[in-house]
């Protein structure tokens, strides 16, 4: 059944198949991102294919190949209970030009996943209704997926109190490496014995 | 009860006839102690913990603090219970404006307390960035016995009117169980 779905969607699509593989049970096409809409909607109304549920639609960045990206689409046949991997390459090694035709209108669950997909990797899909951010907020710069966001780079929402950043306040600092055993106001007081035992 | 011309009564007096005497903040921080109001901000998997603690088997209402309060204008004590996100921040920080002094905040769990593993993007690191925290209560949960500690912890600084922050430790030290067979990797104390 798996090898029959792949055959399917070479056969319609001959030129727009780039490959195609079988792993541990999975099958996956990738496709051009020109034909992108046009396996979706193959995939959704042939009733060999069925796909009624979209699983699942993200991104993966290849910082360091041309196309960039890499959307992935998860797809399940409810009825007939096979399941198809999509792929797309898309975007030029310097994060622009990731672009894709939406497939929100085949799917309502493509609509937030392709909208987190935006929001995390800066991937673009055209005819989105509504593609905003989703997890983070407007102010926010960039798109923290990608490999070249620092990990630890942050964009606080509102400035950290005065004279704390990124430092450790004095419970953490001071008396770190702590005794055992349950503390008192008079034990903070007067730095108690290490390990001395309550029990 | 003594008579009314009787007007010069001793302390001693007093106690005889079911009167004690102190001082005025003493007695307002005992009163405040056992009166925690509480407002709980809980945003992530510490709330389980949370309601353990406030069910019947750990039950913090032994300690006066089991009251919810849901608008912060009635709070005394903020529990901050789960992870802040950078997006929640100045939400969490208007709830503290919104409350009244005097006001105590307790940082529940690492991700309170310092934004634990999520080292990241999204995560802010600790609400003592942006508030101020008196009990910082560690573990991914705390368990219930240690949240316990923590609020008598903040019961004793009330009483005693000390503001500083202060963390729970642990009761004991699991390398000292010799049923768990751990390694002991502690330095032993000098002293």
């Amino acid at each position: 059944m798996a090898q029959l779905l792949i055959d399917l969607v070479r056969t319609k699509f001959q030129d727009a198949v780039v490959s195609s593989y079988t792993q541990h049970g999975d099958e996956t096409v990738v496709v051009q991102p020109s034909h992108w809409m046009a396996v979706g909607q193959f995939l959704r109304d042939d009733p060999r294919c069925d796909m009624a549920m979209l699983v699942d639609l993200t991104a993966v960045d290849f910082p360091d190949q041309d196309p960039r990206f890499e959307v992935v689409a998860h797809l399940l046949s409810l009825n007939l209970g096979h399941r198809l991997r999509v792929k797309a390459k898309v975007g030029k090694p310097d994060g622009s030009g990731a672009e894709l035709d939406s497939w929100a209108d085949l799917w309502g669950s493509a609509n937030w996943a392709e909208r987190e997909c935006f929001d995390l990797f800066g991937v673009v899909f055209r005819g989105h209704p509504d593609l905003r951010r989703i997890l983070l907020y407007p102010e926010f710069v960039g798109h923290p997926l990608r490999r070249d966001y620092h990990a630890q780079r942050t964009q606080p929402l509102i400035p950290y109190r005065e004279g704390i950043n990124n430092q450790k306040l004095p419970p953490f600092e001071t008396n770190e490496g702590m005794p055992f055993g349950r503390q008192s106001h008079n034990e903070w007081l007067s730095a108690p014995e290490p390990n001395d035992d309550l029990d | 009860m003594g008579q009314l011309s009787d007007t010069t009564v001793t302390t001693t007096d007093l106690a005889e006839q079911g009167f004690f005497t102190t001082r005025f903040d003493s007695i307002l921080s005992w009163a405040q102690k056992y009166s925690l109001f509480m407002y709980p901000f809980v945003t992530a998997c510490c709330g389980m913990e949370f309601m353990a603690v406030s069910s019947p088997r750990f039950d913090f209402s032994r300690f006066g603090a089991e009251a919810p309060r849901f608008t912060p204008r009635q709070s005394d004590l903020l529990w901050v219970v789960g992870t802040i996100s950078q997006r929640q921040a100045p939400i969490l920080k208007r709830i503290y404006e919104q409350m009244a002094d005097p006001k105590w905040v307790l940082a529940f769990g690492t991700c309170a307390a310092s934004g634990g593993f999520y080292d990241n993007y999204a995560t802010l690191p600790g609400i003592d960035k942006i508030i101020q925290c008196d009990i910082y209560v560690p573990g991914c949960p705390p368990r219930p016995e240690a949240v316990l500690d923590g609020l008598m912890l903040l019961q004793d600084k009330i009483q005693s009117g000390d503001r500083r922050p202060a963390i729970v430790k642990p009761r004991n030290d699991p390398t000292t169980d010799p049923t768990l067979g751990l390694v002991q990797l502690r330095r032993p104390s000098q002293a």
